[in-house]
């Protein structure tokens, strides 16, 4: 009824080639954006920003960076942490070394630093594919760990090994360390990641973002039309990688405070791994839904026997939380294997037909 | 399809319901004390025990005396599995219910609160573990690591090794393996450890074990290979009896091997078996059950059916160093107590009750504690306490205890203490303030 496309005519290329063609996507998305940057820094409590939001975005960050990877290139990787490990680190290095310099503009540094990691540690995927290519970044996940726990000078000599996050303004205000509010490191998460959000959703719908896609579908054929492998397959590491890596920096900067490298081990891969498999693989929104999964429902869950006054011991509650994260992880992979983001998809078409549904 | 439809809008209807699960809000007639714990994972073998034994002293001094003077104890617990971030969610949800204390149980935890603590008005209490240079009271006020922390006990074990081997000068030449635990906590002892090996000139070897520890073969080819006189051991959960099966497996001398005191439970020993005979733990309270505190806990708690673990269970390590921690934690609220009036506190009250904390011996007989822990006076300037260290022994049933009080080098670890809490506190942009001005 509502959400009907008719009349609205495509008279130019422009409009044609618009991210929402359809006026209410438009509207809607936008009132979302505004939305979101307005009502949670004054209705949220700190808990909701601090445990919930923050969070879900910067995880969202990470997981459109690996779903630009693995969802439009094709390329399985398993060193998201690594590479998130390596925009902390150099975030921290930078801001340390340099503390006049704004952390927005240290972020963007990280996040090329990470790309340069990546750069390096795609080159074997020329040559290996699949799971073997998971193999390989694998090591990248390992070794980078590694490196930081062993090489003192990362954490400038602190004998815990420990990298926290200093006071840095943004525009006179606040945005990370100790004394920052939780809202003004909610904005700026949320700045980054929509202006991310959106060069990711124009990268995918370029030039660049149809030769991952080609490579994906078939690297052969790919090459034959004319698409460079090499370039293609290491340009979409390093851009994942940056990505990644500033999603790394903004965990300990706006999230954590103080991190050791235990927070990017392994399970943070897989972590963002199953985001962006739950979320749908090869789309910008599914990174978003897969994070809002992965973040809300253990959240849910370990909240929801409180709600209905039940007061179970927390060992069963983690039990069963993990049970059924994972009983829910399995259904909605039977049920729709292509993620959240293609149930979004249809429940639209469904919506576009409604009430007369043929 | 009509099924799954019906299906998958249940569970977005169940997801977008999640906002509604708000914590309630606490009674204000009540002291909250949230409890970060670990019953599953690969630290649970550590963590439970030592929650078992927190919630088993509030629960004696609810039942017993009606709280603390009067004003009932509340608490909360809630699963952290020793990982930051979910230590960090539990922290901010249990703070709606405005606590004016929390106990980390996790060096790594502990660092992320320390720079809310100030700003939240909540006592960081980590009895024994957490940030060492914290100990400096001037430059965190909020934080306190009381009885003593892991460089003390570093410089408390190499002064018992000493005593070993007749003295601190023969240590020279000998070797000494620190086995840790690849974390914050892991490497909290290692720059004590290193001052001392330069002053006393033994051969320091550092042997890192990565998360979760239980893969542990070619750290113990290294032992093998570099052959240490002792081996000084911070691990914890899984990672301890691991270590003790592997040392006792390549037929390591167990009574040179030390762990600390996070790293000697009945839990670390009994899978090894008959090896792990010999085998020591640093401590900063006795084990067992032989002490008046112990006959309550069974009297008003555990016949009462109100206990959080078997009555067997009670006087392992770790069990009684929970019914330690939670002692304290009531001694300082009843300090403040004494200042602020028998009612629900706030966060500075509180922390003024842990700052003007004295425990003395005869203040220990009164709670049952006799001989169980020593007495701590704790300062503006001292938020640690420098408390001795005991060594205890597995005879492969029981802990024994097997040395005197062990003091720890005051002169080396404090002034590294406070060069450290210059540096750690200017990373979060403190100021020192001066004690002289405080009553």
């Amino acid at each position: 009824m509502i959400y009907r496309e008719a009349g609205q005519f495509k008279a130019t290329y422009a409009s044609d080639q618009a991210i929402f063609p359809i006026v209410q996507d438009r509207v809607f998305v936008l009132a979302v954006v505004i939305a979101a940057f307005v009502v949670p820094p004054l209705v949220a409590s700190e808990y909701w920003l601090q445990a919930v939001l923050i969070p879900f975005l910067i995880y969202a960050l990470a997981a459109i960076g690996l779903n630009l990877l693995t969802g439009y290139a094709g390329q399985l990787s398993l060193g998201t942490g690594g590479f998130m490990a390596v925009g902390a680190y150099s975030a921290f290095k930078l801001t340390t070394a340099f503390p006049q310099l704004n952390i927005i503009v240290v972020f963007l540094i990280s996040g090329l630093v990470a790309a340069a990691v990546g750069l390096l540690f795609g080159v074997p995927s020329l040559r290996i594919k699949g799971f073997y290519l998971a193999v390989a970044t694998l090591a990248s996940q390992f070794f980078l760990i590694w490196l930081f726990n062993k090489v003192a000078w990362f954490t400038n000599y602190a004998s815990s090994g420990t990298i926290t996050a200093p006071d840095r303004t943004v525009l006179g205000v606040l945005v990370t360390g100790p004394n920052s509010t939780t809202a003004a490191r909610y904005v700026t998460a949320l700045a980054l990641v929509t202006v991310f959000a959106l060069i990711a959703k124009n990268l995918v719908r370029s030039r660049v973002g149809r030769s991952w896609m080609a490579i994906r579908d078939r690297d052969i054929a790919a090459e034959i039309i004319g698409v460079r492998p090499l370039r293609t397959k290491l340009l979409a590491f390093g851009i994942s990688s940056f990505y990644c890596g500033v999603a790394g920096a903004e965990l300990v900067f706006l999230y954590l405070g103080s991190v050791e490298t235990l927070a990017f081990d392994i399970s943070l891969s897989f972590l963002v791994l199953f985001m962006v498999i739950i979320g749908g693989l090869g789309s910008v929104l599914g990174s978003f839904l897969g994070s809002a999964f992965i973040v809300l429902v253990p959240v849910f869950l370990t909240n929801a026997p409180h709600l209905v006054g039940l007061a179970l011991p927390v060992a069963l509650q983690k039990q069963i939380e993990l049970m059924v994260f994972g009983g829910l992880i399995i259904f909605f992979l039977i049920v729709e294997p292509n993620g959240l983001a293609r149930l979004w998809q249809i429940s639209k078409e469904k919506l576009r037909l409604w009430p007369f549904p043929h | 399809m009509r099924l799954r439809s019906v299906l998958i809008s249940v569970l977005l209807a169940a997801l977008a319901a999640a906002p509604l699960a708000r914590v309630a809000a606490a009674q204000s007639k009540e002291i909250f004390v949230p409890l970060l714990v670990y019953r599953t994972g690969a630290y649970a073998p550590s963590g439970i025990p030592i929650a078992n034994g927190f919630v088993d002293y509030f629960s004696l001094l609810n039942e017993r005396d009606g709280g603390i003077n009067g004003v009932k104890l509340a608490w909360e617990e809630c699963e952290t599995q020793y990982d930051t971030k979910q230590g960090v969610e539990c922290y901010e949800r249990l703070k709606g219910k405005s606590p004016v204390l929390v106990n980390p149980y996790s060096t790594a935890i502990t660092y992320s609160l320390i720079p809310k603590a100030p700003g939240d008005k909540v006592v960081v209490f980590s009895m024994g573990y957490g940030m060492s240079a914290a100990s400096d009271g001037r430059w965190f006020p909020w934080v306190f690591n009381f009885p003593t922390n892991y460089w003390s006990q570093a410089s408390a074990v190499v002064r018992y090794i000493g005593q070993q081997e007749g003295g601190l000068d023969k240590l020279k030449g000998k070797k000494i393996l620190h086995i840790f635990h690849n974390s914050a906590y892991g490497k909290e002892a290692n720059p004590t450890l290193e001052e001392l090996a330069r002053r006393h000139g033994f051969e320091l070897m550092l042997l890192a074990v990565d998360h979760p520890g239980q893969e542990q073969k070619s750290t113990w080819l290294q032992v093998r290979k570099s052959n240490p006189d002792w081996i000084f051991m911070s691990g914890w959960g899984v990672m301890n009896q691991v270590a003790v099966k592997e040392a006792a497996a390549i037929g390591f001398k167990m009574d040179h091997f030390i762990g600390n005191w996070w790293s000697a439970n009945d839990s670390d020993v009994v899978p090894a078996g008959d090896g792990a005979k010999g085998y020591k733990g640093a401590t900063f309270h006795a084990p067992g059950t032989a002490f008046k505190v112990h006959q309550d806990l069974v009297k008003f708690v555990y016949d009462a059916g109100k206990g959080a673990a078997k009555k067997e269970e009670l006087g392992a390590p770790l069990y009684n160093r929970g019914v330690v921690n939670a002692m304290l934690s009531a001694e300082a609220l009843r300090t403040a107590m004494a200042k602020f009036g028998n009612k629900p506190l706030t966060g500075e009250q509180v922390r003024w009750g842990f700052e003007n904390l004295n425990l003395t011996d005869q203040r220990l007989e009164q709670v049952g504690m006799k001989g169980f822990t020593h007495a701590i006076k704790v300062t503006c300037e001292d938020h640690e306490g420098n408390g001795p260290v005991l060594i205890q022994q597995w005879d492969g049933k029981k802990w024994n205890v097997v040395s005197d009080w062990i003091a720890p080098m005051r002169d080396v670890v404090r002034p590294k203490l406070e060069a450290a809490a210059v540096e750690e506190g200017k990373k979060l942009s403190y100021t020192m303030r001066d004690c002289a001005k405080e009553k």
